[in-house]
Order: C-alpha cells, then sequence, then structure tokens
C-alpha cells in the first residue's frame, strides 16, 4: 500500500506543480465550451434540441478527462526517457503496484482537471437540473478517468518513443473523442457511426455523465455503469499485463 | 554471490554481450573494465533483471533473475550509468521515494537520507527540485539514494561519471568501509583505472561482448608485463577508440524500437 501510496502522490504533485501546464491544458475544452457551445448554441435550439451549452458541458468534461488520462499515462515515455522508469522497475516491488500507483495516480490528476472544467462549465452558464445527481455524475467522471488511465498505462508501456504517441493521437484518441457523442447526440445517427458510438467506451461515459447532469440518457445510466466498469476492468488488466512486460 | 554462465545479449545481430562467463564471490569487490560500447552495462542489466538475455544462465545469491525477478530485485542496489531521478521532485522527495520502494522503515529512512545527503553535501540543497541541480550534484544525489537502503549486492555503474576527485574519494572511502562492515558484495564499473586498482580485489576485463582477462590487478599486470593497470588494459584492449557507429542499420533499430515486440 505505501508503494501504490507513494507512486499515487508523486503523480499528483507533479500536477499541482505544473501550474503553466494546467492552464495551457484548460484552452481546448474552453475553446470547445465557448466556440461550439454559443457558436452551435442557435443551429442547436432552431433544430428543437434545446441549450448546446447543457448538452455540450459533459461532452467536454468528458473530453478533458479523456486527454489527460492519456496524457499522463504516456508519461511512462518521459520516465523511460529520463531514467526514472529504471529506479521503479528495479525496485523489490511487484510490477502490478508500481502500475496501479501511477494508473490511479493519473486518474486522479484527470479527475482534477475534469473538476476544473466543470467549475468553468458552471461559471459560462451550465446548470445541472438536480443537485442530488451531483454523486453520480463525479462517479462516472471517477470510471472514465480509471478507463483511460488505464488504456494510457498500457500503450505507454507499449510505445518507446514519442514518435508513435502522435500516432495513437490520431489513430486512437481522437477517434474515442468524435465518435463518443460529446459534441451530438447519439440519436438518428447513420447505421455505420451508430455502431462504432456503441463501440466508444467513452460514448458511455459521456452517456452517463450527460444523464445525471440532465437527466436524459441515451444507454441508460445502468448499461453506462455496468459497460464502464467492464472496460475499466479489462483495460487494467490490459495496462498492468503490458507494464510488467517493460524491458530497458 | 554472483554466477555467470556463456552469458549471451543481441540486439539484432550486433552481440553486445558475446558469450561471458564469471564468478562474484560473496563479500567481494569486483571491477568489470572495458572499452566503450564494450557491454558492460548490458551485463549489468541482465544481471538486475532489466533486460532478457539471449542464452547462457545467471544465478544471483542462488536466484535466476529471469524466473525469480522480484526475489533477485530483494537482493540487490543499484546506481546507473544513466540518469535516473525524477528531476520534477526535490532531493528529499527522491530520497524518500526510494526508502519506500524498499520497504526502508519510516524512521530509519529518514535518519540516513539525512546522513547520507550531508555526506554528499547536498542537505541544504534537500527541498530544492532536481532539474535545478548541477550535473555532478545529481551523480551525487544518484549515489547517496543507491546507498540509502542496505542491499547484498551493490551495482555500479560508473558511479564516479562527471564527479570532482573530493567526491570520488569519498565515495569509495564509503564503498570500502561498506564492504569491510557489512559484508556487502560490490560490482562496479569504471574508466578510472586506479580507482578500480585501488578498490577491487579482483577485475575482469571484456572487449567487444568477450571477456579477455581475469584476475587481481596484481595478475592483470604480471600477465601483460605492464607496471600500471591502464598499461595492462591498453595491452589487452588495443589503443584504438571504439566509436559507436550511427549508420544505417542503427536507425531502422530505432524505428523497429518505437514498437516493442
Ligand atoms: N537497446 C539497445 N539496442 C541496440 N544496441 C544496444 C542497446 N543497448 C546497447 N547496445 C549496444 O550494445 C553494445 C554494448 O553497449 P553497453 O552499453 O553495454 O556498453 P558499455 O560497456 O556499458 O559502454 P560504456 O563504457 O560506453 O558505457 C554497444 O555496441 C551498444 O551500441
Ligand atoms: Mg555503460
Amino acid at each position: 500500500m505505501a508503494v501504490i501510496y507513494i507512486l499515487w502522490l508523486r503523480e499528483v504533485k507533479k500536477y499541482l506543480r505544473s501550474k503553466p501546464q494546467v492552464i495551457a491544458s484548460l484552452g481546448q475544452p474552453l475553446m470547445y465550451l465557448l466556440v461550439l457551445g454559443f457558436g452551435l448554441g442557435p443551429i442547436f435550439q432552431r433544430a428543437g434540441q434545446g441549450n448546446y451549452l447543457q448538452f455540450v458541458a459533459p461532452g467536454v468534461i468528458g473530453m478533458s478527462i479523456l486527454f489527460s488520462s492519456i496524457f499522463s499515462g504516456v508519461g511512462l515515455l518521459w520516465d523511460r526517457q529520463f531514467g526514472f522508469l529504471k529506479e521503479t522497475l528495479v525496485a523489490p516491488v511487484p510490477r502490478l503496484q508500481i502500475m496501479v500507483g501511477r494508473t490511479l495516480g493519473g486518474a486522479t490528476t484527470a479527475l482534477m482537471q475534469g473538476t476544473l472544467i466543470l467549475v468553468i462549465c458552471l461559471i459560462a452558464g451550465f446548470r445541472p437540473y438536480d443537485l442530488t445527481a451531483l454523486p453520480l455524475a463525479f462517479l462516472f467522471m471517477v470510471l472514465i478517468a480509471i478507463v483511460f488511465a488505464a488504456l494510457g498505462t498500457a500503450i505507454g508501456s507499449a510505445l518507446k518513443d514519442m514518435q508513435g504517441f502522435q500516432m495513437v493521437m490520431n489513430f486512437l484518441v481522437m477517434p474515442i473523442f468524435f465518435l463518443s457523442g460529446a459534441l451530438y447526440p447519439l440519436t438518428d445517427l447513420p447505421m455505420p457511426l451508430t455502431i462504432a458510438t456503441h463501440v466508444d467506451p467513452l460514448a458511455y461515459g459521456i452517456d452517463g455523465l450527460r444523464g445525471a447532469f440532465s437527466g436524459e440518457s441515451h444507454f441508460g445510466a445502468l448499461t453506462d455503469l455496468a459497460i464502464l466498469g467492464t472496460v475499466a476492468s479489462c483495460f487494467l488488466a490490459l495496462g498492468a499485463w503490458s507494464f510488467s512486460r517493460i524491458q530497458v | 554471490m554472483i554466477r555467470v554462465q556463456n552469458l549471451v545479449k543481441r540486439f539484432g545481430e550486433v552481440a553486445a554481450v558475446d558469450g561471458v562467463s564469471f564468478d562474484v564471490q560473496a563479500g567481494e569487490i569486483f571491477a568489470f573494465l572495458g572499452p566503450n560500447g564494450a557491454g558492460k552495462t548490458t551485463t549489468i542489466q541482465m544481471l538486475t533483471t532489466l533486460l532478457r538475455p539471449t542464452e547462457g544462465s545467471i544465478t544471483l545469491d542462488g536466484l535466476d533473475p529471469v524466473s525469480k525477478p522480484l526475489d533477485v530485485r530483494r537482493r540487490f542496489g543499484i546506481v546507473f550509468q544513466d540518469p535516473s531521478l525524477d528531476s520534477e521532485l526535490t532531493a528529499a522527495e527522491n530520497m524518500d521515494l526510494h526508502g519506500v520502494l524498499y520497504h526502508v522503515p519510516r524512521r530509519i529512512r529518514v535518519e540516513r537520507a539525512e546522513t547520507l545527503l550531508k555526506l554528499f553535501e547536498l542537505w541544504d540543497r534537500r527541498n530544492s527540485r532536481v532539474k535545478e541541480f548541477s550535473g555532478g550534484m545529481r551523480r551525487r544525489l544518484e549515489i547517496a539514494r543507491g546507498l540509502l537502503h542496505t542491499p547484498k549486492i551493490l551495482f555500479l555503474d560508473e558511479p564516479t561519471l562527471g564527479l570532482d576527485p573530493q567526491s570520488r574519494n569519498l565515495l569509495w572511502t564509503h564503498i570500502k568501509h561498506l564492504n569491510e562492515t557489512e559484508g556487502v558484495t560490490v560490482f562496479l564499473t569504471t574508466h578510472y583505472m586506479d580507482e578500480a586498482e585501488r578498490v577491487a580485489r579482483r577485475i575482469a576485463i571484456i572487449d567487444h561482448g568477450r571477456i579477455v582477462a581475469q584476475g587481481t590487478p596484481g595478475e592483470l599486470k604480471q600477465q601483460t608485463g605492464s607496471e600500471s593497470l591502464e598499461q595492462a588494459f591498453l595491452a589487452l584492449t588495443g589503443s584504438t577508440i571504439r566509436d559507436e557507429q550511427a549508420d544505417g542499420s542503427d536507425q531502422m533499430r530505432r524505428m523497429a524500437k518505437m514498437w516493442r515486440r
């Protein structure tokens, strides 16, 4: 436990110390929120879908959690490059504990980032319909963070350097984001897109989050929870396996 | 304490370590010397569970690093040749993290960290982040951290790289002391022959992945009819410089490294 805790603490400390990066990483979600929120708002309303800011806020929160969790896993690449990874790999500690500490640390920082975005959304005019649903929303944020921090660890263990990361961004992370329904409703999509959104774990995360905030869910909260829970277990196992195979 | 037999490590076609055998007795200080690219670090990586050997066998304290990595890791400490600190954390935090990873009880951890940071003159800077440190200070911190727990076997891969004479002297005095009082077995590499001669009981010289000579410093000098260990080293390994050629195949290797098998 002490090992998991200290590695978790390391991630959190590093996050809290990198204030310029924290601020920079708010830029993208803010842009989506403001530009899309206010830019697409009128069209969305005319289409009879209600307030777009109310709709897109959970999507932007989910997005920022997705990106920060994946990036935290990629921190593995930095640790490899700057050598710190070796220090943990030769320690007399099961690799599983190291992986869990790092992944939970990454999930925690992603959650803090998501919370920060939530606060910004509230300032921008976003209003949850029912405050008693906040704990459920928080649970979904936690699950999204764990799912993608574990995926990040799996990716970070498999890649050897930063070049590969660009590919992962373009061919995995961006599609996960765009297919998640963060920016548009999942109803009445063409068939291929419907299939694609159904295999995207983030779609369930954002749906759950949106359900908790607005009371209207596409898949249903229980389905969302079950699927996210299952995916989280699978990705944690994948991350642990991938991490256990690292050689320097 | 360490037994290595016909150890081979290939990276593609390059055999970095090419059939190496040696024994290190318990409580011995053993120096592993060789020109750049001879295969010293690669050997240490295999001994310390960081790389899997292509062929051959290793036992550390009777255990195989491939099949029993965790048990092997409980037995050694290491100072790496390459940096391995977290530069975003402070010196004290790096020490503490190491102590937790090696299950050193908190009280001892705090005490020993203080002693070692004072010994290596880093105590005043303990709360500075490592990225603000000079190269030599980082090196001293790596060493102090490596000595925080007392292992059965201590690997030192060019520990004095970039250190001033004062710190080098301090380090070797401390290592000899550890060896004599705690019976720690030491496996070291260095490019300073005087250091090897000063601390090592036995020396193996490796070149192009093969051991070319083994024995006490006296025996090596006698074998080659040299006055100093430096002369003996040059007589055994030649005087040409080993350059690391970065040609096409090297680049291919880097590409292939991107995705691990
Ligand atoms: N990951 C790797 N992939 C491919 N080749 C490698 C790798 N690591 C080491 N080598 C090669 O193996 C050989 C031995 O390298 P090693 O690092 O063991 O040398 P060394 O004896 O420690 O040298 P130095 O004194 O310069 O530290 C070199 O030719 C090096 O290029
Ligand atoms: Mg080396």
